[in-house]
């Protein structure tokens, strides 16, 4: 064994009571750290999750009509004109398959799922409700919500005949799978379809909202003859979604707005989340620095004259250096192994705790194997950089005056 | 014998920078091989100044100092360690040992300190050491286990682990009851006989200083008398 290795393990031996409380200190910190990451993570993901299950991640649709007044400027003539701007109506995205096959080539993009949207009007018997009528392709459709999984009864298989409604709808108009609604544009006569599916989305407002059927239904009843009023994108990276959505609007001129941009607030929210947890975990970390490096500096003033008679027997500086810096990293790592797993079980602990009303867990605390090693790494490194200190104080002993004072 | 253990040629030794106090004031010393020599004088007269430029644990202002024939100007830090970990055991006043360590550990770490590392051979010469002064069957023993003269053996053994041509004892029985003194002096007697290691004993015990071969008296930080040991029942000369 090294003699630093020997002499660190004796100290640490020796002043047994010191390490194991230092060590317990450390722990308790690197679990804050590791509970605390893992639990705005957890939060984060599952609030993200939530917000994005139903909401394309990218929504590509074309420009906005704006009007553009054929009067020009004249030297010399005030001209007062208030531009009355034109109501939007339904539009295709011009050449929309030659779009798709553009966007589903791009990095970053998963999915690719054109859609024909509109409002609507659901009527049984003397219920009538607004909704808007998605017409979809259902497999591509799939790929940006997960409405197969969360479908509650019957089979997602919107067609011409038949849709997918939602469960409060599904309530509000009084039907089961099996049974028959009429869809209609507003102010028109529309036509009968057989619901055969209904989904709980896990948004109100979507379940009481969305009608689903295929392409052609909706672009037929929207008026909207082989076209579609916007496309869904999925992306890889969903904090990248920004960068494809500008990316989207450079290619092919096409407006494309990311969920960031609509969930602005959320955004923000989860920003602020995560620099407050990441400023807590730094005054953690400085914590348990301040502490290792406190038991180590009085464990060289305690030790002076043990320094001093190691130096007079012929240990070199290095090594007293040395000495130091090994108890500074063995407490820290001894701290980081400990204090993951003292993280890793409050972790599992609060999801134990912490259940929805219908016992399902809340949100998912999962320790990954990343902020294991993050966490360790940083101990073992504060640790060290913690020991730097009493290490040089150490180094710098004078033999002869740590004798005499001993 | 040919190179002396110790040779010191006009060491002076000073301290402070502004207001200068010299304590050593041109030291003339030569110690060889297999001698065994009592270092004695009043308290400030600079015995200890002198012992820790011996001990390579500080350096003269000026003067020529060797140890084990290797002269020590020419020396940076480490060399000093070095020179100090093969050519020199400490015996201390308060024996010194490291209370986390046991018995062998303590006599192992001059060992340990060269190699720099530990290693299973040490084991067998650290408790033959042990046998030697007398503490069979207490490698394992932490020092607070010890009584303070089986500390002062403990240390006698780290002392000459590494079997060093020089041993600098500072007040090796001061704080021990006069039997238990006399035991330890016995100790270093019999490594000074049996392996010709020179001790200097820095003592305050006149019985003892009557006991060496050699007493230096050091006054004012200089050497007032250097005389050979006065054999007992013989008539002083003067």
């Amino acid at each position: 064994m090294p003699i630093s290795w020997f002499l660190a393990l004796r100290f640490l031996r020796e002043g047994r009571m010191q390490s194991v409380l230092i060590v317990a200190g450390v722990s308790v910190g690197v679990a804050v750290m590791v509970f605390l990451s893992a639990l705005i993570d957890g939060l984060q993901s599952s609030l993200v999750a939530q917000t994005l299950g139903t909401q394309a991640h990218v929504v590509v649709r074309p420009p906005d009509e704006v009007a553009r007044p054929l009067r020009r400027p004249e030297a010399g003539v005030a001209v007062a004109a208030r531009v009355e701007q034109t109501a939007q109506r339904a539009r295709s995205i011009v050449g929309w398959q030659q779009v798709v096959v553009t966007l589903a080539a791009m990095p970053g993009v998963t999915a690719v799922s054109p859609v024909v949207s509109g409002p609507a009007v659901a009527l049984r018997g003397n219920a009538t409700r607004a909704v808007v009528l998605y017409g979809v392709d259902p497999d591509r459709f799939a790929r940006i919500y997960p409405v197969r999984q969360r479908m509650v009864a019957g089979r997602f298989d919107p067609t011409s005949t038949s849709c997918v409604i939602g469960r409060e709808l599904a309530v509000d108009l009084g039907v089961v799978v099996g049974d028959r609604v009429r869809l209609a544009p507003v102010g028109g006569a529309g036509d009968v379809y057989l619901v055969a599916g209904v989904f709980d989305l896990g948004n109100r407002e979507v379940n009481r909202r969305w009608v689903v059927v295929s392409m052609r239904g909706a672009q037929t009843m929207l008026d909207l003859v082989g076209g579609v009023s916007s496309v869904d994108l999925r992306v890889r990276e969903i904090f990248a979604a920004d960068a494809v959505a500008a990316d989207v609007t450079a290619r092919t001129g096409l407006v494309a707005d990311s969920w960031m941009k609509t969930n602005a607030q959320l955004l923000v929210a989860l920003r602020s989340q995560a620099s407050s947890s990441q400023m807590i975990q730094f005054f953690v970390i400085l914590a348990v620095a301040m502490g290792i490096a406190s038991v180590l500096v009085v464990s060289v003033v305690q030790k002076g004259k043990e320094i001093g008679i190691l130096r007079a027997m012929g240990t070199a500086r290095g090594t007293v250096l040395r000495v130091f810096l090994l108890q500074g990293a063995l407490v820290g790592l001894a701290g980081s192994v400990l204090g993951t797993a003292l993280g890793a079980g409050l972790g599992a602990g609060f999801a134990a705790a912490a259940r929805n009303a219908d016992g399902s867990p809340t949100f998912p605390i999962t320790v990954s194997l990343a902020l294991v090693a993050r966490s360790a790494g940083v101990a073992f490194l504060t640790g060290v950089l913690a020991a730097t200190l009493p290490a040089r104080r150490a180094a710098r002993l004078d033999p002869a005056v740590a004798i005499r004072n001993g | 014998m040919a190179e002396p253990v110790v040779l010191l040629e006009g060491v002076r030794k000073s301290y402070g920078d502004t207001v200068v106090t010299e304590v050593l004031k041109g030291v003339d010393l030569r110690v060889d091989r297999g001698e065994f020599a009592a270092l004695v004088g009043p308290s400030g007269s600079g015995k200890s100044t002198l012992l820790n430029l011996l001990g390579l644990l500080d350096r003269p202002t000026s003067g020529r100092l060797a140890i084990a024939g290797e002269d020590t100007a020419g020396l940076d830090d480490a060399g000093l360690t070095r020179l100090r970990g093969h050519a020199i055991g400490f015996v201390f006043q308060f024996h010194h040992l490291l209370p986390g360590l046991s018995a062998a550990e303590n006599v192992m770490m001059p060992m340990i300190a060269r190699e720099g590392r530990t290693s299973r051979a040490m084991i067998p010469r650290a408790v033959a050491l042990l046998d030697r002064v007398g503490l069979e069957g207490r490698a394992d023993a932490r020092p607070s286990a010890l009584s303070g003269g089986q500390q002062q053996r403990v240390a006698i053994a780290r002392a000459l682990a590494l079997g060093p041509p020089l041993v600098l004892a500072d007040e090796p029985t001061g704080n021990l009851d006069t039997k238990t003194a006399d035991q330890i002096f016995d100790v270093l007697r019999e490594f000074n006989r049996e392996l010709g290691v020179a001790f200097l004993i820095v003592t305050h015990d006149p019985r003892l200083a009557a006991r060496c071969d050699r007493t230096i008296d050091l006054v004012d930080g200089a050497i007032v008398s250097d005389r050979p040991r006065i054999a007992e029942g013989a008539a002083p000369q003067r």
